[in-house]
């Protein structure tokens, strides 16, 4: 088992006692926990636990909406930044930190259009540059080889998985410090699903990943480190072997085993 | 099940399926007489105008004699009224609109602010026409031009654009939005990279049906005062010499269709009565090419988009 200082060492980013509020509804209680750099974390629990409020507050997406409450910090590390201080800017956040949805989102643009949007964003002008990041991309989603005679063609032409990895080929276009997935397969079939997993495996070697996953069997084969959520509560966190194998607590093992949830 | 409550149950069905009939029947009839209606009047007004419109019909300027009236004047006066008018109420409207949508915070004045438009569409046209005489004609001293015209039909139609824009923005699905945002991009870049493309058919389809209830507006025009004759056309806003553009026609006295509809109807000559029926047939039709081309855009903006 992982010790307290190999965590520290190993942090990308720690969430510092977070508490998150919907207008009056307190989602996120009191929550700590790091994510390691180049591992993959899944969070993991019931609908409704706040795992993905969690996730959402790693790019401040929650800023797009009125009446949310950010309380206590996240840590971006090496240079300790919080993500979620008043004085740093959401975009800011967001360019550091990119996001995969729960649908696939592709603009109804081209394919070459959707993967370079983060680098227009940025205001990269050079046509060679953004050919090359597109390509690179294209390459890290694994859907280089399907889509390369077709990059004029949109997005939405592409089958649900490709449209997902087009999704991950956008967020992996702009170099983030760690990419957010918010249960990215729920919307696709059993092979698409095995192809993201894969993909998700494959990218933690050049990227900090934290996955939100409905899906026990898929925290147990993607992740290094799973959190268990419930009632807005993290209860427990851990390496997902130990998690999995010999959990600390009694509600974490009532939900690996399926007693609960 | 036996015999008995199969038999049962067929009773209620046929029953029941007679008020499905009934129905069909109520909502076909209700249907003609809109339809109908409108097929006869129009056809109506084609036969009677039909032998009027020629080629000297729409390059005569009005006359007293009837067989030698035609509608240069109006029609010329009509399009250049309706340029302005799209000039104005376009960016304005659209620009509220994604004011609205996408920038304005969801508090009660804005509800205020967003029920107050909505009832804007319902003001009386003739209110927009007071307002005009006050406002553009006197106070800025636009005169009783294409340019008062112009800006007070822009302005009758500015909650129709609004509300289209609201709408066709309110179509985009959020997950797009997040998209967007989430790759980085500011409000600005998303609204410019992203709801204004994807939105522009719906835009476009509401500035079109805004246009064509304001092309056949006649009582804001007759308050702020246009000519019911008019033997000449305004300057031509295109020349031969540089800068090849000029705005001269913005400040001429106009006149428009429905107003030369309603100066000949107002006629006791019957000929008079033809040329009226001709021109509304042409008016109608200008409304009807209008609608075309805005499905016609429609298709092509929506074509490459697909949530």
């Amino acid at each position: 088992m992982t010790t307290a200082t190999d965590v520290r060492s190993a942090a990308k980013a720690e969430v510092k006692n977070l508490n998150f509020h919907y207008g009056a509804f307190h989602a996120l209680k009191g929550i700590n926990m790091p994510v390691h750099e180049k591992k993959v974390t899944a969070l993991i629990g019931p609908s409704g636990c706040g795992k993905s409020t969690l996730l959402r507050c790693f790019n401040r997406m929650h800023d797009l909406y009125p009446g949310n409450r950010y309380d206590g910090k996240i840590l971006l590390h090496p240079d300790n930044t919080n993500l979620l201080d008043d004085d740093v800017d959401p975009i800011e956040v967001r360019m550091r930190i990119s996001m995969v949805f729960q649908k696939p989102n592709p603009f109804p643009k081209s394919i070459y259009e959707n993967v370079a949007y983060g680098l227009r964003v940025r205001g990269e002008k050079r046509r060679s540059v953004i050919d090359e990041r597109v390509e690179q991309a294209l390459r890290g989603a694994a859907l280089w080889d399907e889509v390369k005679n077709r990059l004029d063609e949109l997005g939405a032409n592409l089958s649900g998985g490709q449209q997902q990895r087009l999704c991950i080929a956008r967020a992996l276009a702009t170099d983030p410090e760690i990419i957010l997935f918010d249960e990215p397969t729920s919307a696709l079939d059993p092979i698409a699903t095995a192809s993201i997993e894969e993909l998700v495996t494959e990218l933690k070697d050049k990227v900090t990943i934290l996955i939100v996953t409905h899906n026990m069997q898929q925290a147990a084969r993607v992740s290094d480190y799973t959190a268990y959520m419930y009632m807005g509560e993290l209860v427990e966190f851990g390496l997902t072997d130990q998690i999995f194998i010999k959990p600390q607590k009694k509600e974490t093992e009532d939900y690996i085993t399926g007693r609960f949830g | 099940m036996n015999q008995q409550d199969i038999q049962a149950i067929r009773a209620i069905i046929a029953r029941h399926k007679r008020w499905d009939m009934l129905f069909g029947l109520l909502g076909l009839l209700a249907l003609m007489v809109g339809v109908l209606t409108l097929t006869v009047l129009f056809a109506d007004m084609a036969i009677k105008g039909a032998a009027r419109i020629d080629y000297d019909f729409l390059t005569n300027f009005p006359s007293r004699r009837a067989g030698s009236a035609g509608i240069l004047s109006a029609w010329v006066g009509t399009i250049l009224v309706m340029l302005v008018t799209a000039f104005s109420a376009v960016p304005l409207g659209v620009a509220a609109g994604i004011y609205l949508e996408e920038y304005a915070p969801k508090n009660w004045v804005t509800d205020i602010i967003e029920i107050n438009v909505t009832n804007l569409a319902g003001v009386p046209s003739i209110v927009y026409g007071l307002l005009a005489l006050g406002l553009f004609v006197y106070k800025f001293g636009f005169g009783q031009s294409i340019l008062s015209a112009g800006l007070t039909l822009g302005l009758l139609i500015l909650p129709v654009v609004i509300v289209a824009t609201r709408e066709s923005i309110r179509a985009i699905p959020q997950m797009v939005r997040e998209g967007a945002y989430a790759c980085g991009a500011t409000t600005w870049q998303t609204v410019r990279d992203h709801i204004v493309p994807y939105s522009s058919a719906g835009i476009l389809t509401g500035v079109i049906i805004g246009m064509a209830r304001a092309i056949g507006e006649t009582a804001p025009i007759i308050t702020i005062g246009a000519l019911t004759f008019i033997a000449f056309l305004p300057p031509a806003p295109v020349t031969d010499v540089f800068p090849f553009i000029n705005f001269e026609w913005l400040t001429a006295p106009f006149t428009v269709m429905p107003i030369q509809m309603f100066n000949w109807t107002s006629r006791p000559e019957a000929a008079f009565q033809v040329n009226a029926a001709a021109a509304g047939f042409i008016l109608v039709f200008m409304t009807l090419a209008m609608n075309g081309v805005a499905i016609w855009l429609r298709y092509r903006l929506r074509r490459n988009i697909k949530w």
